[in-house]
Parts: C-alpha cells; sequence; structure tokens
C-alpha cells in the first residue's frame, strides 16, 4: 500500500458527516451527489446454519436454528446454555478449507510468532495444517474462499487484491488452552498454541493462504467488527486504492467470550428471541461472512455481472457506556441515517431491515427507538437473523451483510424466528414467514457493538 | 492535498509526555545512534533505578489525577489510561474540543484487562466471574473511551493488524481527510506490556538481544493548516513479507523519487538484534539507499513492539516542530513482515501579514 499525500485529491468537506446537517441536507453547504457504489462480485459465509451459501439459504427456507447444546467446547455450561456451533470440528474445518493436516507438526520455535505462514506448520508444504491453528482462522479461510470463487474475478493475480478481515478475539480459542496449561501448573503450555492469538495474526495467516500479499489489515470495533472492514474496503477501492477487496470477519466460539457474556447476565438459557418482549438475551454463535467488493473497471470484466452494489455505509459512535446502547439510540440513528443518505436514497426506499436484534433487553429496545424514529410509521420489513445464527460476534456483520446481499439477489425476507409478543415500549413487529420472490431493491443491514460502535451498511440492486 | 500534524502527544519508556524541555533538548548525532542523555525507563515504573540489564522497558507515565476525571479513571487499566491522557493531551494542544473521527491502532489491545479474565476464569472454573475486565478486553475500549471523554458520535474505527496497526489507522485518517469526511482526525496507537505477555513473548525469543517496549501516542491531524502545525505527512508505504532487501530497497527507492524527496534524516528501527539489524544494515551499505545518510535509532528509547513506528512518528514530528530538519524518512520492519516507510516534512511558516 502506498500513499502520496500530494497527489490524492481531496474532495470537499462533506457536512453530512456533522450529524446536525444530516438531519437537515438542505443546510448543507456542500450538497454531496450520491456517489456511485461499490460492486458486490462474491460472497460467502459459513455459521451454524450451513458451512456455505447454498446450506444457509436452505436453513432459511425451513426454518432451522443452527443452535443447540454445547458440543465443541469443553465448559462448565455444556447442557445449560444453547450456543450455535458450526457443525464441524477443528478437523473437518480443515478439511473443508482444503488443507491436510499434520499433528504435531515441527516444534514451534523463535520465528513462528514473527512468521504466521509457516508457524506451527512442516516446512515446504504450504498447505499443512497444525491442528492448533485457531478454528477463527479455517472459519475465515472457508468464507473468503467461497467468496473468491464465486467472484472468479478474471486475472486477479495481477490486481490490486485486498484482505481486510475482522474479529473480536483472535486466536483465543488456542490461547485459553495455552493459559490453562500454564496456570494448573501442567508446564509452561505450548506455544504454537498462542502464535495465531493476536487478531491480526489470524489474519495473516487466511491471507497467506490465500496468495494475498498487496495488502490486508485488521479491524476489531466488538460485535460491529466485520461491517466496518465491508466499510473500510469500500472506501479503499473508491479511494482507488484497490481494484479487489475480500472484506468481512470471523469469530469462533470460545470459553473467554461465552463466559464474558455469562457474566454480564445477557445470554439466554433458552433460544433467543430477538425483538420480542419477552426477550432474554442471546445465544452466542460462531462463523465467518466475506464479501469481495470490486472497482468499476473489474466489475465490467466479470463473466457473471455483479448484481448488487454497497450503496452506502457509516460508522457513528453512541458515547454512551462501555457496553450499553443509550436509551434513545442515538448512534444507531446516526449509523442508519448518514448510511442511507450517502446512498441517495431516503428510509422509506429500504425494503428491509437486516437487524442487529440480538435479542437482549437493551439492544433490542435501543435500536428499535432509532428505527421507530426514523422509519416510523411505515415500516419496512425487518428481521434479526441472529435468530438463526445467533450472535457471532466479530463476524455477525459480515455473515449479515452476506445474507443481505442474497436478499436482493434473491428477493428473499427472513424470518425472525420466534417472535410473539411486540415489545411494550416499542411495538414492531418483525417479519416471521421465509418471504420469497419479493421486490427487494434495497436492504440496510445494521451491526452495533461495545465501545458504542455504530455501523450501517445499505445494500443495493443494481442499476442498469 | 495535504496532511498537517497539527499536535502530537506520547507516553513512553521516556519522559516524552508534557513539557518536557530536557528531552526536547537533546540533539540527535548520527555519530552516535543510541542517542538520548536520559536512559531509558527500565523494568517497573515503581523502581527508581532503571535496571539497565532488564529485557523490558515501562512507560513513565503522569499523575492521570491532574489530567482525567478521577471518577473515569478508577475503572481505566492502564493501556486505556495512557491512550485516553495522550488523546486529550494531544486535544488541548491543538485547542480542539472534538475531532471529526477518532481512529486508533493497537496489536494487543488490552493485554491487561484480557489476562485478568482469563486468569479468573481458569482459576474459578468459569464460575463468579466479574464481568469488568472482559468489558474492558474489547480492543476498541481506549477508542471507545476517548469517544465518551468527549461525547463525540463521529467515526471512530481501531484497528488491530500486528506491526501494521498504527500505519492501518493513518491509512484511514488519510482517506478521511481525503473524502472530505473530516477536517480533524486523532489517531494514534497503544500497546502495553504485561508480565503474562511478556514471558510468553520471552519464550519466543523475542528479546534475546532486542528490548521489549510499550507506549501510546496520538496525533491531531487535519486537512488545513494552523498555528499550532508540528510537521506534514508527505505519505507513507507498507510492504507485507518483501522477502529480499532489494525489494525492500526498490520500494523505498520509489517511494522516495515519487514524492521528489530528499530527507536530511532517516529514523530507522534498530533494535539491537543481529538478525532484526540485518536489514538496516544492509541499506546503509556502500551505494545502497541509506548510503551516506543522517541515521537515527529510537528503539533504544522506546522498545520493540509492533505499534512502536507511532513512537518513531512522534518523535519525527517533534524534530521537525523544531527545525532540526526539513524532511524525515521514518523506516521500520516488524520482525520481517511488516515493512513501514514513513515521509514528514516541517512546515514552512508562513509569516503573518
Amino acid at each position: 500500500m502506498n500513499v502520496n499525500v500530494s497527489r490524492l485529491t481531496a474532495s470537499p468537506v462533506a457536512t453530512r458527516v456533522d450529524p446536525a446537517a444530516a438531519s437537515n441536507p438542505a443546510a448543507s453547504p456542500h450538497p454531496v451527489p450520491p456517489p456511485p457504489g461499490v460492486a458486490i462480485a462474491g460472497a460467502g459465509v459459513i455459521s451454524a446454519i450451513g458451512n456455505n451459501i447454498a446450506e444457509s439459504l436452505r436453513s432459511f427456507e425451513s426454518g432451522t436454528a443452527g443452535m443447540g447444546d454445547i458440543t465443541l467446547l469443553d465448559t462448565i455450561h455444556k447442557g445449560q446454555l444453547p450456543v450455535a456451533e458450526v457443525k464441524a470440528d477443528d478437523q473437518e474445518l480443515a478439511r473443508l478449507a482444503g488443507l491436510a493436516t499434520s499433528i504435531g507438526g515441527r516444534r514451534t520455535t523463535g520465528s513462528d510468532i514473527g512468521n504466521a505462514s509457516t508457524g506451527g506448520n512442516s516446512p515446504g508444504n504450504a498447505h499443512a495444517f497444525p491442528l492448533t491453528t485457531s478454528r477463527t482462522a479455517l472459519l475465515s479461510l472457508i468464507a473468503a474462499k467461497e467468496a473468491l470463487d464465486e467472484a472468479a474475478i478474471p486475472g486477479i493475480e495481477t490486481l490490486r487484491t485486498g484482505f481486510i478481515s475482522a474479529n473480536t478475539v483472535g486466536g483465543m480459542d488456542r490461547t485459553e488452552k495455552f493459559m490453562e496449561a500454564r496456570l494448573s501448573g501442567q508446564g509452561n503450555g505450548r506455544l504454537r498454541e498462542v502464535y495465531l492469538h493476536e487478531c491480526g495474526a489470524v489474519t495473516e495467516w487466511v491471507a497467506d493462504r490465500l496468495g494475498i500479499k498487496h495488502y490486508q489489515t485488521t479491524i476489531s470495533t466488538a460485535c460491529s467488527s466485520s461491517a466496518n472492514s465491508i466499510l473500510f474496503a469500500a472506501r479503499l477501492i473508491r479511494g482507488g486504492l484497490l481494484d479487489v477487496a475480500i472484506a468481512g470477519g470471523a469469530d469462533a466460539l470460545t470459553k473467554f467470550t461465552l463466559n464474558g457474556f455469562n457474566s454480564l447476565m445477557i445470554l439466554d438459557p433458552d433460544l433467543c428471541r430477538p425483538f420480542d418482549d419477552g426477550r432474554a438475551g442471546l445465544n452466542l454463535g460462531e462463523g465467518a461472512g466475506y464479501l469481495v467488493l470490486v472497482s468499476e473497471k473489474v466489475a465490467a470484466t466479470l463473466s457473471c455481472k455483479s448484481e448488487v452494489i454497497l450503496s452506502g455505509y457509516a460508522n457513528t459512535n453512541d458515547a454512551w457506556h462501555q457496553t450499553a446502547s443509550s436509551p434513545d439510540g442515538r448512534g444507531a440513528s446516526l449509523a442508519m441515517e448518514a448510511a442511507i443518505e450517502r446512498s441517495g436514497l431516503v428510509p422509506d426506499d429500504i425494503d428491509y431491515i437486516n437487524l442487529h436484534g440480538t435479542g437482549t433487553q437493551n439492544n433490542d429496545l435501543s435500536e428499535g427507538t432509532a428505527i421507530s424514529r426514523l422509519f416510523g410509521p411505515a415500516y419496512p420489513r425487518m428481521s434479526s437473523t441472529k435468530s438463526f445464527t445467533g450472535h457471532t460476534l466479530g463476524a455477525s456483520g459480515g455473515i449479515e451483510a452476506v445474507f443481505s446481499v442474497l436478499a436482493i439477489r434473491h428477493g428473499l425476507v427472513y424470518p425472525n424466528l420466534r417472535f410473539q409478543t411486540p415489545m411494550a415500549e416499542q411495538p414492531l413487529v418483525p417479519e416471521t414467514a421465509f418471504l420469497k420472490d419479493q421486490p427487494i431493491r434495497h436492504v440496510l443491514s445494521n451491526s452495533f457493538g461495545f465501545g458504542g460502535s455504530c455501523t450501517s451498511l445499505v445494500f443495493s440492486k443494481q442499476q442498469r | 492535498m495535504n496532511i498537517y500534524i497539527r499536535s502530537a502527544a506520547c507516553i513512553s519508556p521516556q519522559p516524552t509526555f508534557g513539557d518536557q524541555p530536557s528531552w526536547a533538548a537533546t540533539e540527535p548525532n548520527s555519530d552516535n545512534p543510541s542517542w538520548a542523555t536520559t536512559e531509558p525507563n527500565s523494568d517497573q515504573a515503581s523502581s527508581s533505578t532503571p535496571d539497565l540489564q532488564s529485557d523490558r522497558l515501562t512507560c513513565i507515565e503522569p499523575d492521570y489525577k491532574t489530567l482525567l476525571d478521577a471518577k473515569a479513571l478508577r475503572r481505566m487499566s492502564r493501556i486505556i489510561r495512557m491512550g485516553v491522557a495522550t488523546a486529550n493531551d494531544c486535544l488541548q494542544q491543538a485547542h480542539q474540543k472534538e475531532p471529526h473521527a477518532i481512529i486508533t491502532g493497537t496489536a494487543y489491545g488490552c493485554l491487561e484487562d484480557t489476562g485478568v479474565f482469563l486468569q479468573s476464569l481458569v482459576e474459578r472454573k468459569e464460575q463468579t466471574l466479574q464481568p469488568a475486565p472482559f468489558i474492558q478486553s474489547t480492543h476498541n475500549t481506549v477508542g471507545a473511551q476517548i469517544a465518551l471523554m468527549l461525547q463525540c458520535t463521529r467515526y471512530n474505527n481501531t484497528f488491530v493488524h500486528r506491526g501494521a496497526s498504527f500505519e492501518n489507522a493513518l491509512l484511514d485518517a488519510i482517506l478521511l481527510l481525503k473524502e472530505g469526511e473530516a477536517e480533524t482526525v486523532l489517531t494514534g496507537a497503544v500497546d502495553e506490556i504485561t508480565d503474562t505477555s511478556h514471558a510468553i513473548l520471552q519464550r519466543f525469543g523475542l528479546y534475546r538481544h532486542a528490548r521489549a517496549g510499550e507506549g501510546a501516542a496520538f496525533f491531531l491531524l487535519a486537512s488545513q493548516p494552523s498555528p499550532t502545525d508540528q510537521a506534514k505527512l508527505d505519505g507513507m508505504t507498507t510492504l507485507y513479507k518483501p522477502g529480499d532487501t532489494k525489494t525492500v530497497e526498490n520500494a523505498l527507492r520509489s517511494f522516495l523519487e515519487q514524492h521528489d524527496a530528499q530527507p536530511d534524516l532517516v529514523i530507522t528501527g534498530t533494535n539491537g538484534d543481529n538478525t532484526n539489524d540485518q536489514l538496516y544494515r544492509q541499506l546503509a551499505a556502500p551505494e545502497s539507499i541509506f548510503a551516506g545518510k543522517n541515521l537515527l535509532s529510537y528503539k533504544q528509547l522506546c522498545g520493540e513492539y509492533p505499534t512502536s513506528t507511532a513512537f518513531a512518528f512522534w518523535m519525527a514530528a517533534r524534530l521537525l516542530k523544531e527545525h532540526k530538519h526539513r524532511q524525515i524518512l521514518v523506516y521500520n520492519h516488524y520482525l520481517g513482515i511488516h515493512h513501514t516507510a514513513f515521509l514528514l516534512s516541517a512546515v514552512v511558516q508562513n509569516k503573518p501579514e
């Protein structure tokens, strides 16, 4: 990545980012024409409802949620808290990712911390995979590969391609095993279990296997992480710095996050009920979701033309509390409003909202309040696909972006499972049936997280 | 377009925070690359006599009680305090109440809180855990706490890409300024050492010949000039696993050519480890790109860590502010994986009319 500041042409400062001006576009001294969107050339997803796009769509149609008893994590919460696990152990994931497994591998050495491409692998066998590789990395590789395969970009090796990924806890699934050994006095823990501890190390490991060298980065803004990686990818393409960007994120279930959310007392001991009055918390999930974004020039070379563009995006902050959302959902409002405005649309144009909808008291009320202020009284269809996948944290923005793109491609609205009673304070009614053949032109996807991070994305049908 | 570094603040193992005339007076000297009149603050902050044999440098922290709200302070871990204090100081220097964006880089994130939660999870066998360390372990906590302090509802992002975390925060800031989405961006990087992280990284052999470091640095970048400007950011280039010295050298040559740049100082990331420093030596060999250049190392001051380039950026801005140089190239590589070059230049002062 190379930036020469003097050669960059600055756009006039848009007052759109000013919340005051956003609510009153007429007051803007520099009305900005709606910018062209960024074409989506491919998508890939893995979660508890499927290892790929086709399986996920089948689960949506049959109304089959991915939650169940814990089978893979070694935790005391087994049988107590439902989670949405990807239905494959690490070996099976490695197979799905096209990796040969090598049990043991050579001894992990000092250079491995600095070398995610060889860490724990036998030299000379680029695709060998040690069983200590983080599950997050495996999930990430599987979904990113599906997205790249689907995009089938001609001559990609000659293009400036970037991998923009996200996660919240890096290789924590392995680090916690390392710490168990270390703290229980069973030796010092094996270094090969922490070489992917850092969030960025997971991205590097995957990028090396995708053969992406030109540019890569990792974003971590809690539960909005991968929505931000898609936002950032679009800006890198629009800024002329990349031709192709694989953007999204991944997170595996870990004891760290399971116990973290449990200590906050926001895990529902039953299956979650987003936007329902009786909602009692979220279910944790895992997975990965990626989109392939391409420049106009690259989009023109695709044999299978892109049907969907990312037309709008906005990142704001609630600035209210480290974990809780503001009662009036100010960050959420600002994000939705600015994303819709950037896409050159008005709220009425939105056909479907893929809600953040975690199922916690706080999120759903805050998000619902922001939605009723912005959209009421004529609401678009809306649903939380977390009622299928659980909350996949750093992966959720990416996974739900993929679902949003699929909603436009196939004219779908996904059901919000287990919804019965509207919230007393904000009686919004999400869609409860799987709808096909819908005229879905514009989808709003919300992702909000700890630290007040709020990101909204708008996807639109490509105009021809 | 131009990008101005309106202000800069840094907490490091050196007395870099606040008014530090003694530090500012130290003169870089190319004949003596281990430039520093003050010895780095080794080992524990509590230790009054620095242990020069230690493989770990610890930040000299200010008295936060005079800088931050006491109630908020109680809940903040060390990395959050360092980040929030530098961000705050940066805004005060520039007389700016609220930036148009807050962008943070951190390779390791909030290690202390992560470690505390992980340890109690193991020791208490997943029972009766306190949520506070989990809440504060999230990688975007520093950026979030800055937003909370300023009540800033604007753009907020956090990059966690190992030795390119600060570089990516900077890239995001440059883009926002270019897009006209922001006129001022508060951007910086934070990383902390904990006893646990240090023990683990030691086992990887990272500090056999180099010293570990940590620090926080924030900058207010702006698209318009102001009276407080310290320096200008001319450009940046990053490389991932370039493989050989020739590739690095070519990239640096073309970077300098593109900018028509003739830096009169090159700040480099040598850290005392022979393997690590070999690349810098090759680049300074006769006829190589740094041959005959005025070279200055920086890691003897701040130690080795993935976002140490934020310290180097701070140092470059400081030297340019004092008009000791016209233009400075910063070149660093982190474990040979992430390579970074920044080009900064002095601001030509317009005479008041």
